[in-house]
């Protein structure tokens, strides 16, 4: 073989090479990477965010939606009034809407699913949602007015939620595993620990605005695969990534493209305030003068993420910066710990395998061991961590991030909830926040309320949840942040 | 006696390597292995951090040294477990013969064909993963390979004349075992026991490098490779020097095993 010819071999044997790799992303499927993989998929049964992030308003959709700047927008409820005293809402619904399975959509199915919500074994995640609603009443199969006991300042913003997605009674029993909605997709297939598979509904009533024939949502928990996978065009986009520290390895790629935005996820650890020892505050606070939040901000997310000193994003309007509350000091932990009976002691810091808090427990450990407290870590599987901690409430310490928006109210869901704390004064506190219609005075009540979770030492708070994305280039239509849980995939496409 | 073989030099020149850095680290580290020191992470090698330090500012050097010493305890606890159980059934299995022998074996098989990471991650599921899990289920691992060894060895041996002698002369088969049969298949018991270590290092590694093996703070050379996957492009070193570590020692018990065995079998000796 002379030369030139061994050249065009290798040439045409190159070219087929490159022909057999290159449709691995067919145009119209997007195959994106997710940490969390869920145990159940009705989001109305189920905390777990990845619920939401795959189905709202992709299969289920609410009355309303939210844009990525957080405002409101019409959805299923094309227009709705409010009475002048805030206490009623008339939602006027979309004409000619159906579910996946062909029954139709109408004021029926808007009663169904709230009255459902709002049942006394109801199993739905935001209780808060439904505590004001009083009543559900459909005045025609277009038209729905709820009635509430108080005003509700968040209530449009919260029917929003995948919490009060829309299920028709046919199919709300087998939405565990074979979700039905009204959406922009429909449910194909679930293989559970591997993905879950959406199919454009051309049946949607904007169905010519969708670009994706199909979606892929692959899970995988460990950061170093997720890379990997996009490395080896396994994936095109991974929205919420777990290792800060590859970014730059993806920014200097020109494959991908790389945002940093925030969520509504605060992160923080979490003590069982109803469990000994952190029933008692001076355990709490020695546990917030151990940590520095800033090595573990450095250590865990290699900067990437601001600090929290309460339970309120640094982004929102309200935000009140709290970090100093209970500066970084080693020997006040210590005689705080001693004080308290339990240096020395050995407890449990139970975390869900995710990179963010995996990674902060490994700090948070040793920054307590140099108060002379001894936390034993234990990475648990997301089903057990829901089940066991969340639950059960059966857990020393956590790491968690509460990615819900306006979550301030969890403080005041009772002893109930896996916090194990119950306060009157700010069960009225939170109480005002959500019946204060006027912005200003609002956000000037839950500046009192960051005050207030920051000097009870509730849990230790940490940082906010960076919403790290690497996302192939050309692939469009990803929020760069994410101000809900959900991330609508309708207006997800490929460049031409 | 001619001067031991090269191999079995360098092995063991290598495991000392292991051992002594396992050793010293019971009573002195560089650094206390678990302080982090997170404003100082990835610092370059130096005179005070002689491997620099990792992505928590923790020593390097340290680090190996005490997943030196959890290594090797764990591969010693495996193999010492799953060796001495292994190694008595297969002699009992010999001792025994009939159906009981055909039992043992067939035991074995069922153990062989079980894959030792399923049952490692089964081990995690149901007690929590730790090194002491981790050590069962490479002990478990090893019963089916020494009870064969044993017993191939032994069988050898009960058909030898002084055997045959001493059961002319009513020994029974338990003093037979002790007085002959034992000092007999030593050999090949020690030289499978030397292979072995090096197999449940890797294992020791690999299951450490999947979560289920060393916990934090306890450093385990397969977790420091797990840890320094996703920090490749920043810091290689990190993955190389633990990869290393697993290399060497693995490489070192291997060579030694293949030394003692030329040792053992004179045979391959004269033929040198």
């Amino acid at each position: 073989m002379t030369p030139s010819a061994l050249l065009a071999a290798t040439a045409s044997a190159l070219a087929l090479a490159l022909a057999f790799a290159a449709p691995a992303s067919a145009a119209g499927t997007a195959r994106i990477g997710l940490q969390q993989e869920p145990t159940v998929l009705d989001p109305t049964a189920d905390a777990t965010a990845s619920i939401d992030g795959m189905l709202a308003q992709n299969v289920f959709e609410s009355l309303t939606t939210v844009n990525e700047a957080g405002e409101v927008l019409p959805n299923l409820a094309e227009r709705w009034e409010i009475a002048d005293d805030g206490l009623t809402y008339t939602f006027h619904l979309v004409e000619g809407a159906s579910f996946h399975d062909g029954t139709a959509f109408d004021a029926q199915d808007v009663k169904f699913s709230f009255d459902r919500a709002m049942a006394e074994d109801s199993v739905n995640p935001s209780k808060s949602i439904w505590a004001p609603i009083a009543s559900v009443e459909v005045l025609d199969p277009a038209t729905v007015r709820l009635t509430l006991t108080r005003k509700d300042a968040f209530l449009l913003f919260n029917l929003a939620q995948g919490d009060a997605s829309i299920l028709a009674p046919e199919s709300a029993d087998r939405a565990k595993t074979e979700p039905v909605g009204t959406g922009p997709f429909r449910f194909v297939s679930w293989t559970r620990g591997d993905r879950l598979v959406l199919a454009k509904n051309a049946d949607w009533r904007d169905a010519e605005a969708v670009s994706l024939d199909r979606v892929e949502f692959r899970f995988i928990a460990d950061p170093a695969s997720g890379a990997a996978a996009l490395m080896a065009d396994e994936l095109d986009a991974f929205p919420g990534f777990g290792a800060p520290e590859m970014l730059p390895q993806f920014e200097a790629d020109p494959r991908f493209a790389v945002t940093v935005g925030s969520t509504e996820g605060e992160v923080i650890l979490a003590m069982n305030n109803a469990r000994a020892p952190f029933d008692d505050p001076r355990v709490r606070q020695a546990v917030n003068h151990a940590i520095d939040r800033d090595a573990i901000i450095d250590g865990a997310m290699y900067g990437r993420a601001a600090p929290i000193g309460s339970f309120y994003p640094p982004h929102g309007p309200a935000y009140l910066d709290l970090t100093g509350t209970w500066p970084h000091d080693v020997e006040k932990a210590r005689a705080l710990f001693e004080a308290a009976g339990v240096a020395g002691r050995e407890m449990t810091l139970r975390v869900p395998p995710f990179a963010y808090a995996t990674r902060s427990a490994e700090i948070i450990q040793a920054q307590l061991a140099a108060a002379g407290v001894d936390a034993k870590v234990e990475t648990v599987e997301w089903g057990f961590w829901i089940g066991e901690v969340y639950k059960n409430r059966n857990y020393d310490m956590t790491i968690i991030a509460h990615t819900s928006p306006n979550d301030m109210g969890n403080f005041a869901r009772g002893k109930d909830y896996f916090y194990g704390y119950q306060d009157d004064a700010y069960d009225a506190l939170w109480a005002a926040i959500e019946t204060e219609a006027d912005a200003q005075a609002r956000a000037e009540l839950q500046r009192e309320a960051q005050r207030f979770l920051a000097e009870a030492a509730v849990h230790a708070f940490l940082f906010q949840l960076p919403k790290l994305s690497v996302v192939k280039a050309g692939l469009e239509g990803f929020w760069a942040s994410s101000p809900v849980i959900f991330q609508p995939l309708a207006g997800v496409r490929w460049a031409d | 006696m001619s001067r031991p073989p090269a191999n079995l030099l360098l092995g063991g020149a290598l495991v000392a390597l292991a051992a002594l850095a396992a050793l010293v680290s019971l009573v002195w580290t560089p650094f206390p292995h678990a302080a982090l020191d997170v404003a100082n992470k990835f610092a370059p090698p130096s005179a005070e951090h002689w491997l620099g330090t990792d992505q928590l500012g923790r020593d390097l050097v340290s680090q190996l040294m005490v997943g030196a010493a959890n290594s090797l305890a764990v591969a010693l606890a495996a193999v010492a477990l799953g060796g001495g159980l292994g190694t008595a059934l297969g002699l009992a299995a010999s001792a025994m013969g009939g159906w009981v022998e055909d039992l043992a074996m067939r035991i074995c098989d069922l153990g062989f064909a079980f894959p030792a990471l399923l049952f490692a991650i089964m081990l995690a599921a149901a007690f929590g993963p730790s090194l002491a899990n981790a050590a069962l289920a490479i002990a478990f691992i090893n019963v089916p390979v020494f009870a064969r060894v044993a017993r191939g060895a032994a069988n050898q041996v009960w058909v030898r004349e002084f055997v045959l002698a001493g059961r002319a002369a009513g020994r029974s088969r338990l003093a037979l075992t002790l007085d002959h049969i034992v000092p007999n298949v030593a050999a090949a018991v020690i030289v499978q026991a030397t292979i072995e270590f090096a197999v449940a290092i890797l294992a020791e590694a690999a299951l450490s490098y999947l979560g289920l093996g060393a916990q934090p703070p306890s450093p385990s050379w397969g977790r420091m490779l797990a840890e320094a996957q996703t920090l490749l492009w920043i810091e290689p070193m990190l993955a190389i020097w633990p990869g290393l570590a697993i290399v060497v020692t693995v490489l070192g018990f291997g060579l030694m095993g293949d030394g003692l065995r030329d040792l053992a079998d004179p045979r391959l000796v004269r033929e040198r």
